[in-house]
């Protein structure tokens, strides 16, 4: 085989050179010469033995200082209630309703990753799908957190779920925002199954390597007493698989969910039937981005690059760009079909939205998101690292836009003049969004700190197949 | 009580997934039935070697999964029909399309909880201890080797014999396993 170098100038000298495929793109999944023990060791190690770089004590420190901002938002919040942010009528669906669907969205690519592609055979997730997967979940709970947030009332949560309550009521099981309920938290509560099951196994490597008692314990008590047992091990892959099925239809669902919640109100601007599977193709887009804004440092700082090669970030990337396509013609749909209607509302709220006082920010979202992403065609891109994350970044800001123009200008002016009024975001409204960023990244850093971030048996099982492929 | 240890079994160990695939099938071969293999990752067809069936996850994860959707839709008719009746927009208590997306998520979370129930229940875990963790050489079992365990109380385990056999199947260590 000709070993071809790519265009990847940020690997050091010593990493083997790749076998590439004829269309010029790494090929291989693993770099060559791995074996059971070397893959456990580089990725065990991580959790058990390495030293950690100081960048990560960096990193989380910033991450748990805007956590603490977070607490002192949500602290503020609960003492003076919503008025500290910028909601008022007419939009009395601010920050908190965007930010939950971008949260919400970035979370899908890793259910994306971890189911989906588990049932297409595309083997290249296995390296990635653990990361994405807790990525997945710490998302969805920053999302979680923004509805409560914004109730008003949050000590009593609860009146939203179906219990029998001493006041003779039911939940109004007619209502998207019901709806919302059952789909976040089945969406979070099967992620979290889905994780821990495919967990279970390495928690159980990690407990033979553990050299301290306590590591021992936990990480005994955690592994269930995995002993790798054939039977075992069959029955698990039957319910992995199962879950795996069970989480692709939630996936698709979910976000679906999330835009009803404007797609059944009568609102110009909400009220579109293409929104359900625009939102999807919009969750998996940001999702990606997050995916490679995340991976990109997290692999260079851990010297993952021979289990995560440049095949994930090239394929990562085409999905991106896959995505964002369908984005762009949800974009030129809802343009259309506000001119295609001949409705005089419809037609206002879209002059309304590219050229209305918030219009910079829709041409904002249509740079960041739509045309940005268009670098993507070119391999040079998708190979170049520095590149790719600043393509993420930019879709990841332009999601955010999206959700903002789709929220807040289509609430700002409706149908009478005289109800219209403007949205201004204050100091507290930043502040939980930022907050939320410093919670999922001490989320995540934490969970490199204490977990194996790499699927080791599943890698495993890579390796034994290239052993098979050299025989 | 004897001073002398319970005997759990013979533990061969092997360097491949190929190997320990092989070696389960001469066992089940041979007449042994009661026998484990423990891999460092799920190898296909080892199991079925061994003259195991297909499992039962499935059945369980089906029931899950109509028990969630029929005891949602259940719980939804009930309340909007029966106990809590409300007009909405002179729209009819049975309304079903609007019942829709919640049946469907609840079918979801049953069977999902079903099938990691399910999982552990039938696999007898979480269980701390057992007796294959006494033979030093298992803690290889999760990173890089591979395990085949007769247990004694195969009816045609017979400690010379099965050890015996087991040599003769090239492993790399033969071990008694301790209760």
């Amino acid at each position: 085989m000709n070993p071809e170098t790519n265009n990847e100038s940020t690997r050091s000298d010593r990493t083997p050179k790749w076998p590439a495929s004829p269309l010029g793109y790494p090929s291989s999944l693993l770099a060559p010469g791995e074996s059971y023990e070397s893959v456990t060791d580089s990725i065990g190690s991580i959790v058990l033995a390495q030293k950690h770089p100081r960048s990560w004590l960096f990193g989380f420190a910033v991450a748990f200082a805007l956590l603490m901002l977070l607490l002192m938002a949500i602290g503020w919040l609960f003492y003076k209630g919503v008025g500290i942010w910028g909601i008022n009528v007419p939009v009395a669906w601010g920050f908190a309703i965007v930010n939950f669907v971008w949260w919400i969205g970035i979370g899908h690519a890793g259910t994306f990753i971890s189911a989906i592609l588990l049932l297409l055979h595309q083997k290249w997730r296995t390296s990635i799908n653990r990361f994405t997967e807790a990525m997945t979940l710490f998302a969805v709970a920053c999302a979680g957190l923004f509805p409560l947030l914004h109730l008003g009332r949050p000590q009593v949560f609860y009146w939203i779920l179906p219990y029998p309550d001493t006041m003779g009521l039911w939940p109004q099981f007619r209502s998207p925002l019901v709806w919302d309920v059952f789909a976040v938290s089945t969406y979070f509560t099967v992620s979290l199954i889905f994780w821990y099951v495919g967990l279970i196994p390495d928690l159980a490597t990690l407990r033979d390597r553990a050299t301290t008692r306590a590591k021992k314990i936990i990480l005994g008590i955690t592994a269930l007493g995995w002993r790798g047992s054939a039977r075992h091990w069959q029955r698990h892959q039957a319910a992995y698989l199962l879950l795996a099925g069970l989480a692709t239809p939630l996936v698709l669902s979910v976000h679906s969910v999330v835009s009803f919640d404007f797609a059944v109100g009568m609102l110009p601007g909400w009220h579109s039937t293409i929104f359900p599977p625009y939102f999807v193709a919009g969750a998996i887009y940001s999702g990606f981005a997050m995916v490679l804004n995340i991976i990109i440092p997290v692999r260079k700082l851990y010297h993952l690059e021979h289990m995560i090669t440049m095949r994930h970030m090239n394929n990562a990337a085409n999905v991106m760009l896959a995505t964002g396509m369908m984005v762009t013609y949800g974009y030129i749909m809802e343009a259309f079909m506000a001119w295609y209607s001949g409705d005089v509302f419809e037609r206002y709220m879209m002059a309304n939205r590219a050229f209305g006082p918030y219009g910079w920010i829709f041409w904002g979202l249509i740079l960041f998101n739509v045309l940005v992403p268009q670098l993507l065609w070119s391999k040079r891109v998708r190979t170049n690292l520095v590149a790719l994350f600043f393509v993420a970044l930019s879709v990841n800001i332009g999601m955010w836009l999206e959700r903002f123009v789709i929220v807040i200008t289509s609430l700002h002016r409706d149908f009478v003049p005289s109800s219209w009024g403007m949205y201004y975001p204050t100091f507290w409204d930043w502040a939980t969004l930022f907050g939320s960023i410093g919670l999922f990244l001490t989320l995540l850093f934490l969970f490199i700190r204490f977990l194996p971030m790499i699927s080791i048996s599943e890698v495993r099982e890579l390796v034994a197949e290239e052993k098979e492929g050299h025989k | 009580m004897t001073a002398t240890p319970k005997l759990h079994g013979l533990m061969a160990e092997f360097v491949d997934h190929e190997l320990v695939i092989a070696a389960a099938e001469r066992a089940h071969a041979e007449g042994y039935r009661r026998m484990d293999a423990y891999t460092p990752f799920p190898v296909e067809g080892l199991s079925e070697a061994m003259g195991h069936k297909r499992t039962e996850i499935p059945l369980i994860v089906l029931l899950g999964a109509l028990c969630g959707g029929g005891g949602g839709y259940f719980m939804i008719w009930y309340a909007s029909v029966v106990d809590y009746p409300h007009n909405i927009g002179g729209r009819p208590f049975h309304s079903w399309p609007a019942f829709v997306p919640i049946t469907f998520e609840l079918t979801i979370l049953l069977a999902a909880i079903s099938a990691v129930v399910g999982m552990l229940v039938l696999n007898r875990l979480p269980r701390p201890h057992h007796p294959v963790f006494n033979v030093p050489e298992f803690a290889r079992a999760s990173t890089d080797r591979f395990f085949l365990c007769i247990e004694a109380d195969d009816p045609k385990f017979d400690l010379k014999a099965t050890r015996a056999f087991l040599e003769s199947l090239k492993p790399e260590t033969v071990k008694e396993v301790v209760e």
